[in-house]
């Protein structure tokens, strides 16, 4: 199980749009096997950076109306929101340093 | 840095796995770079695997991959879920960096790094990957529900993924450069007896449009040279693979399209204590059996060569 929130239709709002933070959001699914991989980077990512950028899942399968709404055809997919607008969006699994180069402006 | 390792391997899938388990039973202690993103290698984004022989009702790739990486682990080998980002192998000693920055030192390096996806090379490709371009059917297909998806390439990995496509899709339409298939009689007659399988042949994507996403493809029949558009929501790009020898260019050597060299049957390199298995030295084959048996011969060779160490 992972270590990082999840998030659903109940507290997308409070969690994403109305953070004080930045907030990445790893959609993801149970299937895709990237995003399995891509997973414990992320969590050791929000680890390290605590207070910078808030970090959380959401499950493209119980959350599909969301997932559409954003319009995400490929997963995993990492959506950066500031004040409740995408700012960056990464598609695909990568290792940590390039995670990390792609987030640099939010750590 | 101090302690000097008998064997690192470098990647993880068949190739890498199975190094590891007869290097790990000739107690040769290996350590396992499995990749930050991509252990298991390809065979995590299949789904049934028909012909690895000893699973006569076939096996999930993700749980083959799974088995191998604990009979490696039963054995003793440390595997490491990171990167290998720079490597020094012409020396005695051959001096490895990894992706948090450790410096590691062994007799003998295996590399098993395998390969990746081929692009097609259109400059719109990169642009909408992730957007209607992909190149894994099983993450992204489930997207495609009830619309109609293209699918380029004529190989096994391309019937792969057009029957599993169709799972979801309205339409699949499999577009080919050549008149016939590469694939394999099973796997192409399998697509072919798909009601929801079309297949357009003699023909390439020159172009791939659409503002947010895939709405269409500009296509060119190389028989007749005519040209058309058709609409579909995605292209998925099954046009095969090439070797992942990036960080190899300069240190070992590597034939005209990157493929790690080596000599005759066996897996050695250039390079004394270095070997190579897998896709990264296979034009041919391409098989995670081929590939698991010459992971075999690598730890055989490596093996070998360390003895001759003492």
């Amino acid at each position: 199980m992972s270590a990082l929130t999840s998030v659903t239709a109940a507290n997308f709002e409070a969690e994403v749009l109305k953070s004080t933070t930045p907030v990445l959001v790893d959609f993801w699914a149970e299937w895709c096997g990237p995003c399995k991989a891509v997973g414990p980077v992320l969590e050791e990512i929000a680890k390290d950076n605590g207070g910078k950028i808030k970090i959380v899942k959401l499950n493209t399968d119980d959350e599909s109306a969301i997932a559409m709404k954003y319009g995400i055809v490929s997963i995993p997919t990492m959506n950066v929101f500031v004040n409740g607008e995408i700012v960056k969006s990464i598609v695909g699994a990568k290792p940590k340093p390039a995670l990390l180069k792609d987030l640099a402006e939010y750590l | 840095m101090s302690e000097i390792h008998e064997l690192i391997i470098v990647g993880s899938g068949p190739a890498g796995y199975t190094a590891a388990i007869y290097a790990a039973r000739a107690e040769l202690n290996p350590i396992v770079y499995e990749g930050s993103v991509t252990a298991g290698g390809a065979l995590m984004n299949t789904t049934e695997v028909e012909n690895f022989p000893g699973f006569p009702t076939g096996i999930m790739g993700p749980d083959l991959m799974d088995n191998l990486r604990k009979q490696a682990l039963r054995f003793g080998a440390k595997l490491v879920t990171d990167d290998i980002v720079s490597m020094k192998l012409d020396g005695e000693i051959k001096i490895l960096e990894d992706g948090s920055g450790n410096t590691l030192q062994a007799k003998a390096v295996i590399l098993a790094t395998g390969s990746a996806y081929k692009e097609i090379g259109l400059p719109n490709e990169k642009r909408l990957s992730g957007r209607g371009v992909s190149w894994c059917a099983t993450c992204d297909g489930f997207f495609f529900r009830d619309q109609e998806i293209a699918v380029v390439g004529g190989g096994d990995s391309a019937m792969e993924e057009a029957n599993f496509l169709t799972r979801f899709a309205s339409k699949v339409t499999v577009i080919h450069r050549r008149d016939s298939l590469r694939a394999s009689k099973i796997m192409a007659e399998r697509a072919m007896a798909n009601p929801k399988i079309e297949f357009v042949w003699n023909t390439e994507v020159t172009d791939i449009l659409g503002e947010q996403k895939v709405n269409a493809l500009k296509l060119r029949n190389l028989v007749t040279g005519e040209e058309s558009e058709r609409a579909f929501s995605a292209l998925f790009v099954a046009i095969g693979h090439t070797p992942r020898s990036e960080l190899l260019v300069g240190a070992v050597d590597l034939d005209g399209e990157g493929y790690v060299q080596v000599e005759g049957r066996s897996t050695r390199t250039n390079l004394r204590g270095v070997f190579a298995c897998g896709d990264l030295v296979d034009h041919t084959y391409r098989q995670a059996i081929t590939a698991a048996g010459s992971g075999c011969q690598a730890a055989l060779d490596a093996e070998r060569f360390l003895a001759t160490l003492e």
